[in-house]
């Protein structure tokens, strides 16, 4: 069974971080702003350490908690050897576990903690996770200063930095169950095309959730998806449709939320911090939506094996909210 | 679903490439590259009453000079970005490649992060550009001695 159930886990508290050109886009309640991508550090990775303590931080302060209240802290990111995330653990007196499924990373993160806060193992954890643009593109694609070239179907990674408290004692979010998605090679060779590798493990996550936890698509008021795109967004609701017949009609894609269609970010928001910057800022604020499926969606290539022309397997995870 | 029929799945939702409209926007802007640049070398001659190969050489150096400036100064990839290959192909491309890759390296030591990385976009152009002069020298002893 790849769908577990979770006894008691909430989120408590949720603390967001984010660029001068995320500031700018659709969503306004974001809790700290950058005002350039320097963030007062000398440089980008830097700058990007700089905001994740910066949310553990406040995640910390506004809760009245210090670092021996903590039993785990859970760190991701997208530069080499999830290294933003490891800097940023050493700046706090906290049991840390690093974790990578590229965009997946968050929803990652919330199921290990999960787990941990079921098993009665852990009663406090904090899940850590950061994009930075300019580091991602310096990571993945061209020098920052080049200005490359972008085709159509390219995200742009979102800059940003979320902190999440998970306890086991009852706030207004639960987290009720997951599912843990496979790795799918779909045979995408194309790294500027990262919605069309992830879409077919969305898509299968999906379907293996509702079959495992015997629910219909109507039982949630509201699927979230990663950060598929517009493109991956397309591929994603099309093979629902044709490979496991399920027309899904109440869906938003975090991709497509963040940034408005002026802002030139070609086929949409994504990077680990787009779903979680989505899901607390716009869909559990907004307070319509009782019962959410969030997937969150990731594209596991690395630059050397993408030069080698193999498939790119995608992964997708998948978490089931209820808000009380 | 297989790998083919999901390859097909993705061309349909693929957003397609304007190529007719890149191109001409390409020429139009390499065009006006091409046209200041010989402007340049007309107005190297008459001033400084050189040949053309000279004026040439020197127009080079000012091209390499002025797009290597730019981007220091931080404007030249937003240009590139919006002038796409119109930018991207003359020498104009070039220096902005080794310039930006130093700036973006600088802060990694200046033989572990500048040194190493200096060429990591021309590079390729450097090899094969000195490789494809060779082979045409080559031809050219071969079919005219």
């Amino acid at each position: 069974m790849a769908s577990k159930k979770f006894n008691n886990v909430y989120i408590k508290d949720n603390v967001s971080i984010v660029g001068p050109l995320e500031s700018e886009g659709l969503l306004k309640n974001y809790d700290l702003l950058m005002d350039d991508y320097y963030y007062g550090e000398k440089t980008f990775e830097q700058a990007e350490i700089k905001m994740q303590r910066q949310v553990v931080n406040n995640l910390l302060q506004h809760n009245k908690l210090t670092d021996s209240k903590i039993d785990l802290l859970i760190g991701g990111d997208l530069i080499n050897q999830i290294s933003i995330s490891s800097y940023n653990a050493s700046l706090f007196r906290i049991p840390y576990l690093g974790t990578y499924s590229a965009c997946a990373t968050y929803i990652e993160e919330l199921i290990i903690g999960a787990t941990f806060i079921t098993a009665k193992l852990a009663k406090n954890v904090v899940a850590v996770t950061s994009s930075h643009n300019l580091n991602a593109e310096r990571q993945f694609r061209y020098p920052v200063e080049y200005g490359a070239i972008k085709k159509h179907t390219t995200t742009f990674t979102t800059t940003g930095a979320v902190a999440t408290l998970l306890t086991n004692e009852p706030s207004h979010i639960k987290i009720e169950s997951a599912t843990i998605g496979k790795a799918l090679d779909m045979g995408v060779k194309d790294a500027n095309n990262m919605g069309a590798v992830m879409a077919p493990a969305a898509a299968e996550v999906l379907n293996t959730h509702l079959i495992e936890m015997k629910r219909n698509i109507n039982y949630y008021d509201l699927i979230l998806t990663g950060d598929l795109g517009k493109v991956g967004k397309d591929i994603f609701l099309d093979m629902l449709n044709k490979v496991y017949n399920i027309n899904l009609k109440k869906y938003m894609d975090a991709g497509c939320e963040i940034y408005t269609t002026n802002q030139e970010t070609y086929a949409g928001a994504s990077g680990p911090v787009a779903l979680p910057l989505v899901l607390f800022e716009r869909v559990l604020s907004c307070k319509k939506y009782k019962k959410i499926l969030v997937i969150a969606t990731g594209s596991l290539q690395s630059v050397q094996l993408a030069n080698q022309k193999l498939g790119i397997p995608g992964i997708a995870h998948a978490i089931s909210l209820e808000v009380m | 679903m297989n790998k083919d029929e999901y390859q097909k799945l993705v061309k349909k939702h693929e957003p397609r490439e304007d190529k007719l409209h890149n191109t001409i926007y390409a020429f139009l802007i390499g065009g006006t590259v091409g046209f200041i640049v010989e402007g340049i070398i007309v107005l190297l001659m008459n001033i400084y009453n050189i040949n053309r190969v000279t004026a040439s050489t020197w127009t080079c150096l000012i091209v390499i000079f002025v797009s290597s400036l730019f981007t220091a100064l931080g404007f030249f990839d937003n240009w590139m970005t919006k002038a796409k290959a119109g930018l991207l192909l003359p020498t104009t491309g070039f220096a902005h490649s080794v310039s930006s890759s130093a700036l973006d390296y600088k802060k990694e030591g200046l033989i572990t992060g500048l040194g190493a990385n200096f060429f990591k976009l021309a590079g390729s152009v450097i090899l094969y550009g000195i490789l494809s002069a060779f082979i045409l020298a080559i031809v050219k002893v071969i079919i005219s001695g």
